[in-house]
């Protein structure tokens, strides 16, 4: 009999015992600022210096592009405010979509205030950005693409390939991309990215680490100033032990990913035909969605009322992100022209690679059983 | 089957009575490299024997590839002088080779084994023809040649020849100090040094504040790639602000660079009496830059009496580059940093210096001491390139 069933890995991820025990050793061990002269802050610097090695070739780019940041909402700050603080002069225009992180969403908005106009791209059905539309929309004055690799709330799975081609005929324009969700669930390629956003706490490491990755040919102005620490571009003394714990759940995470993206898509692909045949289930992600996010409505139901009946069996599953802002519609669903009935009723089942089979059984018998415990109700 | 490397001397073997004193330092390098990885080599006069873990596999060809005084190497299956043993082995290691025709050479040196080489080749070139289907034997173009070699101890047979990376083993010359810049030149080298045996010590002349906290990394992960290809490497950091400093303030500006390299010349030979080394090793590269024409040459070198070895001195720059990239230090060599050789350059350096003009310009202020004080002042680090391994469990 399984205990406790924790099945919002999107939210954040258990860390890894491995992980951890770096945090500790390194804590306790490397007690010397990696910007102090001396050995233990050589030793330190080494250290990190290796950390970033290791970092940068995991996800192919130079050891110079990667900047430690507290949190991936940091990154997204930095790369969306740096940008616009380094080429004030240049056009104020800004492209993103509904689909993205609040860290996004409500750092443009602030934007707006300051005369910055930003289009929010149309998204097909599907959840997949409209790309004629996108066309459409770039011009010579936008400074800005951001657009998120994986969408949390759906799990859509943009395509960044194409999105950076389109970029790339658009000299003055920056590309940024949210990874929180993508790293370490499918192969990413920062080919045309300019600046990249990823987290430690999604990848079974500690929170209070990410990175954004910044192509040494784009230029962007701090947010935290005070000299240089890691990086110029972000100050404050290294939290060595966070980023060596960072790279350490980086390759484990990274390692035999296909294998693992096989294992989750097997317990998706029962877990959805599974769901689909609970009355008054109606699944919003699709196959262009990453295997490890389902998200459902069960309109009837709210969803609040779903999680604390699920909580009092040991389930643990979210309503929209841990993270969204206020409001009850999912904006997302509403995005991808969901009903609002859908949009205010769904619910994020996240998977990883460690989730058994086992569990999922278990936790779609307790599910069916709250569903049909709660519409008599 | 038991696998084991096989190491082929390369040049050692001219050396006539001192081959035993070349093959004791490869094997010495070779068991240094390897500390801490359960492996057990075994040398005799013409070969050396490395067992090792399955899993350590990857590890073990990175230091034999890394390694000088390695020519040849082969994984070799290792089994008893045991006739039907042998004759069993040789078709299970042919069944994992692709040819159509192979001959089979035995080497016999155990002379106690019954059979002759040739009439044992013949036996065993019958015993794969009859077990393998579709091949024949080619004594003048195989494809594959199946090597037995009947030892002593055991017999071993190998197919494949893989290419080490030759020269001297490091450490069958005494010490040579190298002057490690941070640039393309430097690092190249010194590896070239270490290619015929010298055991090296790097020198890097620091001018803080015009010169980096980065600058210093940079030549620290420099000398940590060249730690591969020994196994750990001395470096020498001078403290070269106040000399260089006077030397701007007192000498021509055309001239500083002569007399910078001068004064660097007088360090390095003094660092090379208290280091107990016999040479000077540079990247200096014949026309490259104004320092290194042979009349500046001649006027720089007129300093010392060591002999300056300058490995790359007739390669063309992008002969260094090739080197460099094939060593791994390119990318970090071209990260831009200034060095004390790229800050205060002259808007026109002096092509030909005059020898005199040089002297009497360093007449005007008393370098002497300055030099005195900075040799106190050098703090000496010892770089390996262990660094990896003991982040590893943190990592």
């Amino acid at each position: 009999m399984i205990r406790m069933i924790y099945l919002d890995y999107s939210a954040t991820t258990p860390v890894r015992d491995e992980v951890l025990d770096t945090f500790v050793k390194v804590t306790k061990q490397y007690i010397g600022n990696p910007n102090s002269l001396h050995k233990l802050g050589m030793d330190a610097r080494m250290l990190m210096n290796e950390a970033t090695r290791q970092i940068a070739q995991l996800l192919q780019v130079r050891e110079d592009e990667i900047i430690y940041t507290s949190s991936s909402s940091e990154s997204n700050n930095l790369a969306i405010l740096g940008t616009v603080l380094k080429y004030p002069n240049r056009g104020k225009h800004i492209v993103t979509t509904r689909l993205e992180h609040s860290s996004i969403l409500e750092t443009v908005r602030f934007l707006e205030k300051y005369g910055y106009v930003i289009d929010y791209v149309n998204v097909l059905e599907d959840g997949r950005i409209d790309i004629d539309d996108f066309c459409r929309l770039l011009s010579k004055e936008t400074i800005l693409v951001t657009i998120g690799s994986v969408n949390s709330e759906v799990g859509v799975i943009q395509d960044i390939k194409r999105i950076a081609e389109i970029v790339k005929d658009y000299p003055t324009t920056f590309l940024h991309v949210d990874g929180t969700q993508a790293v370490g669930k499918i192969p990413v390629n920062l080919d045309g990215i300019d600046l990249f956003t990823f987290g430690a706490h999604k990848l079974h490491g500690l929170p209070g680490i990410a990175a954004l990755v910044k192509k040494h040919n784009v230029e962007i102005e701090p947010l935290i100033h005070g000299g240089k620490s890691q990086s110029r571009y972000r100050s404050g003394t290294p939290t060595l032990a966070l980023i060596a714990s960072f790279a350490k759940a980086l390759r484990l995470e990274l390692a035999d990913l296909s294998k693992k993206q096989i294992e989750v898509l097997k317990l998706n692909r029962f877990l959805t035909q599974s769901l689909q045949q609970i009355d008054g289930v109606v699944i919003n992600s699709n196959n262009h969605c990453l295997p490890s996010i389902i998200n459902v409505s069960v309109p009837s139901i709210k969803p609040e009322t779903m999680l604390h009946a699920l909580e009092a069996h040991d389930v643990y599953i979210s309503t929209k992100t841990a993270c969204s802002g206020e409001g009850d519609l999912s904006d997302p669903l509403v995005a991808m022209g969901k009903s609002q009935e859908i949009a205010n009723s769904s619910l994020r089942i996240s998977l990883s690679s460690e989730t058994t089979l086992e569990e999922v059984k278990q936790f779609l018998k307790i599910f069916e059983q709250c569903v049909r415990e709660l519409k008599i109700k | 089957m038991k696998r084991v490397i096989l190491i082929a001397y390369g040049e050692l073997t001219t050396k006539k009575g001192n081959r035993n004193f070349f093959v004791k330092t490869l094997y010495e390098n070779l068991k240094a490299k390897l500390q801490g990885t359960p492996c057990e080599i075994t040398k005799d006069l013409s070969r050396m024997y490395l067992t090792f873990e399955e899993k350590d596999q990857d590890l073990i060809l990175d230091v034999i590839n890394h390694t000088f005084g390695i020519l040849t190497y082969y994984f070799a299956y290792q089994m008893e002088n045991d006739v039907e043993e042998i004759k069993k082995r040789i078709v299970d290691i042919m069944n994992l080779e692709q040819f159509q025709t192979f001959k089979i050479e035995t080497k016999r040196s155990n002379k106690d084994f019954p059979i002759p080489s040739l009439e044992f080749s013949r036996m065993l070139g019958g015993v794969v023809l009859k077990n393998i289907e579709g091949i024949s034997v080619d004594v003048h173009h195989p494809d594959v040649t199946c090597f037995v070699e009947i030892r002593r101890d055991f017999t071993y047979i190998y197919t494949k020849p893989m290419k080490g990376i030759g020269g001297y083993p490091v450490g069958t010359q005494p010490r040579g100090m190298l002057m490690l810049s941070g640039g393309i030149d430097s690092p190249v080298a010194g590896y070239l040094a270490m290619k015929r045996g010298i055991l090296l010590d790097a020198v890097y002349f620091e001018a803080i504040p015009h010169t980096s906290l980065e600058a210093r990394e940079k030549v620290i992960t420099l000398c940590q790639k060249l730690a591969k290809y020994t196994s750990k490497i001395r470096l020498h950091i001078v403290p070269f602000t106040e000399l260089q400093e006077a030397i701007y303030k007192n000498c021509e500006s055309s001239y500083c660079i002569t007399i910078m390299r001068r004064m660097m010349y007088r360090i390095m030979e003094r660092l090379a009496k208290k280091n107990h080394a016999f040479a000077i090793i540079n990247g200096e590269s014949i026309g490259q830059v104004a320092s290194q024409t042979l009349t500046s040459m001649k006027v720089i070198n007129e300093v010392t009496c060591y002999p300056v070895i300058r490995p790359v001195c007739c390669l063309d720059k992008l002969e260094i580059i090739d080197l460099a990239r094939k060593i791994d230090t390119y990318e970090t060599s071209i990260l831009p940093y200034e060095d004390c050789c790229t800050i205060f350059v002259p808007k026109h350096p002096v092509i030909n210096p005059n020898l005199e003009a040089a002297k009497k310009m360093e007449e005007s202020f008393d370098y002497q001491s300055m030099i005195e004080t900075l040799l106190k002042n050098i703090k000496t680090i010892s770089v390996t390139d262990v660094k990896k391994e003991t982040f590893q469990d943190l990592l």
